[in-house]
C-alpha cells in the first residue's frame, strides 16, 4: 500500500537554508546539504526546497545548488520559488531535482502548467496554492512570498485546483494560510473537500504544530502527504517518533 | 564500463549521481558504439512514451538498445518502452518483453499519478532485490504502468497490481526510481552494477 509522505520544507536563499518570521530577518540555519541529509537520515519522505531569494525579487533558481543536493540526496527532492518558464524549469530538472513547483506564475499564466507537464510530464508538475479563508468560502492568494505584494485573486480555491489538474499539474500542495504557523493542526475541512474532488496527489501544508495533527490529516482529510516546516526546524517535532506513532496508529508509513 | 543511454529526458542527472555514490563511473552517451561497448546499459527516462521513443529515434538508438546482449536495465519509462506499445499517446515501443502498457485507473483514495513509497510483491527470488527486506519500500512516480505477465518479477499494487520489476534475457526493468528509493533503491542498483541480474 502507498505510503502517505512527510515532508520538510527548506527555505533557501543564495544557496543557504534560512528561516524568518514574515519576509524579513532571515536567519541563516545551515548548509543545505548537511540539512538536507540530517531530514533524510531522520526519515523524510521527500523535501522541499523553496527559493525565496528567487521568488521575490524575479531571479532564476540557482541550479548550481540544486545539483549539489542531488548528487548527495537519494530521495525525491521538489524544488519550488521562482520558475516562471521552460527553461527555468528544466535546468532545475537537468539539475537533478524530481519535481518543480509553481505558484504565482501559474495565476499569471495558467497555460504555463499544460506546457511543463507536455515538457516533462505531469509527475514532475506541482502546483502550489495559497489558500485564504473569506466567509465561507476559501480564495487563493497570489505573491505571498512578500506581504507588500500579496493580493488576492477571484479564483476559489477548489476551482482553481481543479482547473491546474486539467491543465497537467502532477500533483497540488495547498497551503492554508489561516493555519500557517499558528500550530493549531491542518485545516482538515479544506483539505478533505479539495481530497474529493482532485483524482492526483494532495499534499497537506500549513498548522502542524503536533504529532496528532498528522494522524488527523491523513485520516480524517485523506491527503497523500503532509508539508510541514518550523516543527521539524525547531526540533518541535522529531521525524523518527512521528512515524512511529503514525505506523503504531495504522497509517502506512514508510520506516 | 557501464553506460547510461542519454535519451535526453529531464532528471537523467539523478541516475548517474547514484551510481556516482556508489562509487561506479558511468558514461552518459547516446553513441551506439559506446553503448554496445559497455558492459553494462541502463535505460533512464521519465516524461511521456511518445517523447522517449522520439529522442531514441532521433538520435538513431531504437535498433541499438534492441540488439543489445549485456545486461541492460531499464529504470521507470525506460523499463516501459521495454514493452510493445504504450497506451500512451498509442506508442510502438522496443517490444522486447511482450505486454502493453496502459494508464492506471484512479477511484477514490487511489491517486494517479502513483506517486510515493510503495512496497513489492514477489513470488520467486528476485536478483535484483537480493539482500533487500521484504517490507522495503520504494518510490514510484507514474501515470502508466505495465501489466503484470509471465516477465514480471515483483509486482505493487495501486488500485490495481501492475509490474514493479520485470526481465527477460539480459533485459531488466524497474518502474519506481532506484536512484531515489533510499538504501534499498542503492542495493538494488548496486546488484544491477555486480551482476546479480
Amino acid at each position: 500500500m502507498l505510503a502517505r509522505r512527510i515532508i520538510p520544507c527548506l527555505d533557501v536563499r543564495d544557496g543557504r537554508v534560512v528561516k524568518g518570521t514574515q519576509f524579513r530577518d532571515h536567519e541563516d540555519v545551515g548548509d543545505i546539504i548537511e540539512l538536507a541529509q540530517r531530514y533524510r537520515d531522520e526519515g523524510a519522505d521527500e523535501l522541499v526546497f523553496y527559493d525565496i531569494t528567487a521568488s521575490s525579487d524575479g531571479r532564476t533558481v540557482s541550479t548550481e545548488w540544486v545539483t549539489r543536493v542531488a548528487r548527495v540526496l537519494d530521495i525525491p527532492f521538489c524544488v519550488a520559488g521562482g520558475i516562471r518558464s521552460l527553461d527555468g524549469a528544466r535546468a532545475i530538472l537537468h539539475g537533478g531535482a524530481d519535481k518543480i513547483s509553481i505558484n504565482s506564475p501559474a495565476l499569471e499564466n495558467p497555460a504555463l502548467i499544460g506546457e511543463l507537464a507536455g515538457e516533462f510530464g505531469s509527475q514532475c508538475v506541482v502546483v502550489g496554492i495559497d489558500s485564504l479563508q473569506d466567509g465561507s468560502d476559501y480564495f487563493v492568494k497570489q505573491y505571498t512570498g512578500d506581504p507588500t505584494k500579496t493580493r488576492s485573486t477571484l479564483w476559489r480555491t477548489l476551482d482553481w485546483a481543479a482547473e491546474a489538474q486539467k491543465l497537467g499539474a502532477g500533483e497540488i500542495v495547498l497551503n492554508c494560510m489561516n493555519q500557517d504557523g499558528v500550530r493549531r493542526g491542518y485545516d482538515l475541512v479544506q483539505l478533505k473537500a479539495l481530497r474529493a474532488l482532485l483524482h492526483i496527489p494532495l499534499v497537506a501544508s500549513g498548522g502542524a504544530g503536533e504529532i496528532a495533527h498528522f494522524n488527523d490529516v491523513f485520516r480524517i482529510a485523506g491527503v497523500d502527504g503532509a508539508l510541514a516546516a518550523s516543527v521539524f526546524h525547531k526540533g518541535v517535532i522529531s521525524i523518527p517518533r512521528l512515524k512511529e506513532q503514525l505506523i503504531a496508529d495504522g497509517i502506512p508509513i514508510r520506516s | 564500463m557501464l553506460a547510461i543511454v542519454d535519451s535526453g529526458g529531464a532528471n537523467i542527472a539523478s541516475v548517474r549521481f547514484a551510481l556516482e555514490r556508489l562509487g561506479v563511473a558511468s558514461e552518459l552517451t547516446a553513441d551506439p558504439t559506446v553503448i554496445r561497448s559497455a558492459e553494462r546499459v541502463i535505460l533512464p527516462g521519465v516524461g511521456s512514451a511518445a517523447e522517449g521513443m522520439k529522442r531514441l529515434q532521433a538520435k538513431g538508438l531504437v535498433d541499438c538498445v534492441r540488439s543489445l546482449t549485456q545486461p541492460v536495465l531499464g529504470v521507470c519509462l525506460g523499463m516501459q518502452l521495454l514493452f510493445e506499445k504504450s497506451g500512451e499517446g498509442d506508442t510502438p515501443t522496443l517490444g522486447i518483453i511482450p505486454g502493453e502498457v496502459a494508464l492506471l485507473p484512479d477511484s477514490p483514495g487511489i491517486t494517479v499519478p502513483h506517486m510515493g513509497w510503495n512496497t513489492l510483491t514477489t513470488g520467486r527470488e528476485v536478483d535484483l532485490l537480493d539482500g533487500i527486506a521484504p517490507e522495503a519500500r520504494f518510490y514510484f512516480v507514474h501515470s502508466f504502468a505495465a501489466p503484470v505477465n509471465a516477465f514480471t518479477q515483483a509486482s505493487c499494487r495501486h488500485g490495481t497490481p501492475f509490474a514493479a520489476i520485470v526481465q527477460r534475457g539480459n533485459f531488466s526493468g524497474c518502474q519506481f526510481h532506484p536512484e531515489r528509493s533510499g538504501p534499498a533503491g542503492a542495493r538494488l542498483l548496486q546488484n544491477f552494477v555486480e551482476g546479480r541480474a
